[in-house]
Order: structure tokens, then C-alpha cells, then sequence
């Protein structure tokens, strides 16, 4: 395949995956991967490659505008980002020693699994009791504006959430992917905070631990300018579009049919990570 | 009260400046990837792909130095590598930013918390660890 073709192929794709990753909250990241990997025949070092460095633009763009708004919560933010930065840095090592037919199988069973988080009606765990004594010292009580209303929220069980956060930065640096579902488990159900702040907290977490384990992967030579470049344009440009229709479409359907696609996607790559091996 | 609701205030502030940077960061280096991407499209639009196996010993600008000496020559896959390696730097500044901003507030907690993650991303920067 000549260069220019590829690069067309990798871009429209990219865009499809961007704009389908931010209608359904999976992400662009864990889309474009097998595409490259299954459709393209790309080899998987450089398709995480050029997926973190999509993860940074995409993550950094919507950020922008969430800090802006004032939900975010940049304490838990900087607070957890030590936990995600040194799980991203072992994450993006120990790749290094993985054959691609494991981190394959991994990259699919995390597909799955985001795929039925996707699905998985959310319960609202907000509390107010501000009793947590790692929550008061590190000052994470805090409240988010919606509407013009103030609403005030407790952090509570931080040390497990921060070692879910090490969890979920290990395998971002592991897959190239934002781990945002695992973000939110830590966040929403062991830390109880309100889903407006998780999801914009965990948005704003990850510019910093894709760009901790992406250094590592560029001295690595695992970033392919002939790939980032259309992949990261592409999800970027559809990330963007897609947040624009989000606000004005209801999701639920196009999620279900997201979720079986994804998790078809996922099989293949298991299957074909274990007929590798 | 009083002195939650100036603290508010500067938060508000700080996270406007915030928004701002990471916004800007992202568009100028996407801009130069794409440009860096357009140049090195019609040098090599002919040229045969092969992503098939991983060869992390033919990637040319794998570091810092050998990006710059690639700019340096106008080739547009170092110039695409340069855009990336802003992007990458966006987030970095963002914590650079947010240590000066919790030091005017004086919440020194956060500072050295600032710092640590620096501290942790200063040591990914060592390519040692990639091999």
C-alpha cells in the first residue's frame, strides 16, 4: 500500500473512531488500536503508539473546556495523577518484554470490559460525609456549579482509589488507551464523587499520564510519524464533532450497537493474540 | 466565608489561564503535524508502507535531539514528530503551570505534589527506560 493510500485509510478511520468514542464515552483510543492491528495489519507497538498520542489531543481538547466550566476537580486531579504518572511509566516498561499476542489478549479483554461499563446503568454514589481523613489532608471535599447551583461533595476510601488509579495508569501505559472506565470505577464507585466531576477529573488526568508513558514510547521509536500523524488528526477532528453532537442526540441506542461491534472487535483480537502464541 | 468565597475567585481564575493553555497547546502542535504531515505526504506519497512487523531500529526520530537535527533539514516526519512532541509537552506545562498557581495561593501540599509528578515524568524523559 503506498503511503498517501494508507494515510487516507488511517485518517477516515481515525475520524470514525474519534466521533464514536466521544458519543460513547469509550474513547478513541480503544477503537482505533484493533482497526489499525485487524483491517490494516499494523503491527501493535505501533498502533498503541499512535493511539496515546491521540489520547493526549483529544483529553487535552475537551479538558480545556470542562476546566473552563469549573467541574473539574484539579486537586483529586493532581492528587491521583502521581498514581496514574508512575503506573503509566511500569506500564509502558514492561511492554517492552510482552510478545504483541499478549498485549493483544490484554487489549481485548479491557475492550470487552469497557464495552459493558459502557452499558452499565450508573448509580449515584455521592455522599456527604466528610469524615475521611486522607479526603480532609489532601482537601478533596470540594463542590462543582450546575445550573448556578452549588453542589457540595465528599471524597471518601482515597487510598483505594488510588490504587485502582495505579491500576488503571499501568494499563494506559501498557495499551496506549485512556483507561477511562477503570478512571471512573476508581473515582464514582470507591471514591463516591458525583459523575460530572469523575468524568471531567478523569479527562483532565489523562493529557498527563498518556504524555508520561508516550515519552517512553517515542525514545522507543514506537511513534511512527506516517501513523500518529492521520491518526491523531483524525480521532482529534471527530473527537471534537462528536462532543458537538452529543449535546443535541440521545446515545442509548447507538451504545448498545457500539457495545456488540466493540466487543466483536475485542474477540478477534483475542482470537487472534492466542493463535499466535 | 470571607476568605473561601476570594479563594473561589481565584481558582475561577486560574482555571480560565488553565483552559487557555491546554486549548492553545493543542492547536499549535496539531498545526505543525499538520503541516510536518502535508510536507512529508508529497515526498513520499509513492513510497510502499510496511507496519507489519515492529522495527523500532529503521524509526529515525526517536528522541529529543534527533527530532530537532530532523527540523533542522525541513524533513516533514521530523516536523510531524515535533507537533507530537508539543502535544506531549501541553499536559507538562499544564502541571508547571498549576505548581506557580498553587504557590500564589500558598498551598504548598499541592506544590510538592506538583512536583512529584514532574519528578516522575522527568524520569520517563531518561530513554533508558525504553530499552
Amino acid at each position: 500500500m503506498s503511503v498517501l493510500l494508507f494515510t487516507i485509510i488511517v485518517l477516515l478511520g481515525a475520524f470514525l473512531a474519534g466521533l464514536l468514542g466521544s458519543l460513547t464515552g469509550l474513547g478513541g483510543g480503544v477503537i482505533i488500536i484493533p482497526l489499525l492491528t485487524l483491517a490494516l495489519g499494523v503491527d501493535i507497538h505501533y498502533a498503541i503508539g499512535a493511539s496515546i498520542v491521540s489520547v493526549i489531543a483529544t483529553s487535552s481538547g475537551s479538558a480545556a473546556a470542562y476546566v473552563k466550566e469549573g467541574i473539574t476537580n484539579i486537586r483529586i486531579g493532581m492528587f491521583l495523577e502521581i498514581a496514574t504518572t508512575i503506573g503509566a511509566i511500569c506500564g509502558a516498561v514492561v511492554a517492552v518484554y510482552l510478545n504483541a499476542n499478549y498485549i493483544a489478549i490484554i487489549f481485548g479483554c479491557i475492550l470487552i470490559f469497557s464495552a459493558i461499563m459502557t452499558l452499565k446503568k450508573k448509580i449515584d454514589h455521592t455522599t456527604l460525609d466528610k469524615t475521611d481523613k486522607w479526603a480532609k489532608f489532601f482537601k478533596l471535599n470540594s463542590s462543582y456549579p450546575d445550573k448556578g447551583v452549588d453542589h457540595p461533595y465528599a471524597v471518601k476510601n482515597v487510598p483505594a482509589g488510588f490504587a485502582m488509579m495505579l491500576f488503571a495508569g499501568t494499563l494506559s501505559g501498557l495499551l496506549g488507551i485512556g483507561s477511562g472506565a477503570l478512571k471512573v470505577i476508581a473515582m464514582d464507585n470507591i471514591m463516591r464523587l458525583p459523575f460530572k466531576v469523575s468524568t471531567t477529573t478523569s479527562n483532565f488526568m489523562m493529557g498527563v499520564t498518556a504524555a508520561a508513558s508516550a515519552i517512553v514510547y517515542l525514545h522507543r521509536g514506537q511513534i511512527d510519524p506516517g501513523i500518529a500523524m492521520p491518526v491523531c488528526i483524525g480521532v482529534l477532528t471527530g473527537a471534537s464533532i462528536g462532543s458537538k453532537v452529543l449535546l443535541r442526540t440521545k446515545t442509548d441506542k447507538l451504545k448498545i450497537v457500539f457495545a456488540v461491534v466493540v466487543t466483536f472487535l475485542a474477540l478477534q483480537m483475542i482470537y487472534k493474540g492466542i493463535s499466535g502464541l | 466565608m470571607n476568605e473561601e468565597k476570594n479563594e473561589n475567585i481565584n481558582d475561577k481564575d486560574i482555571q480560565v489561564v488553565l483552559g487557555t493553555l491546554l486549548r492553545a497547546g493543542v492547536i499549535i502542535s496539531m498545526s505543525i503535524v499538520l503541516i510536518g504531515g502535508v510536507i512529508f505526504l508529497i515526498h513520499n506519497k509513492g513510497v510502499i508502507t510496511d507496519y507489519k512487523v515492529f522495527k523500532p531500529e529503521l524509526s529515525k526520530f526517536s528522541s529529543i535531539g534527533e527530532i530537532f537535527k530532523g527540523l533542522s533539514s525541513f524533513h516533514g516526519d521530523a516536523i510531524v514528530q515535533f507537533g507530537i512532541l508539543m502535544l506531549i509537552f501541553t499536559p507538562i506545562a499544564r502541571i508547571i503551570f498549576a505548581i506557580f498557581s498553587f504557590l500564589i495561593e500558598k498551598d504548598y501540599l499541592y506544590v510538592l505534589i506538583g512536583f512529584i509528578i514532574l519528578a516522575i515524568i522527568t524520569i520517563s524523559l531518561n530513554g533508558g527506560l525504553a530499552h
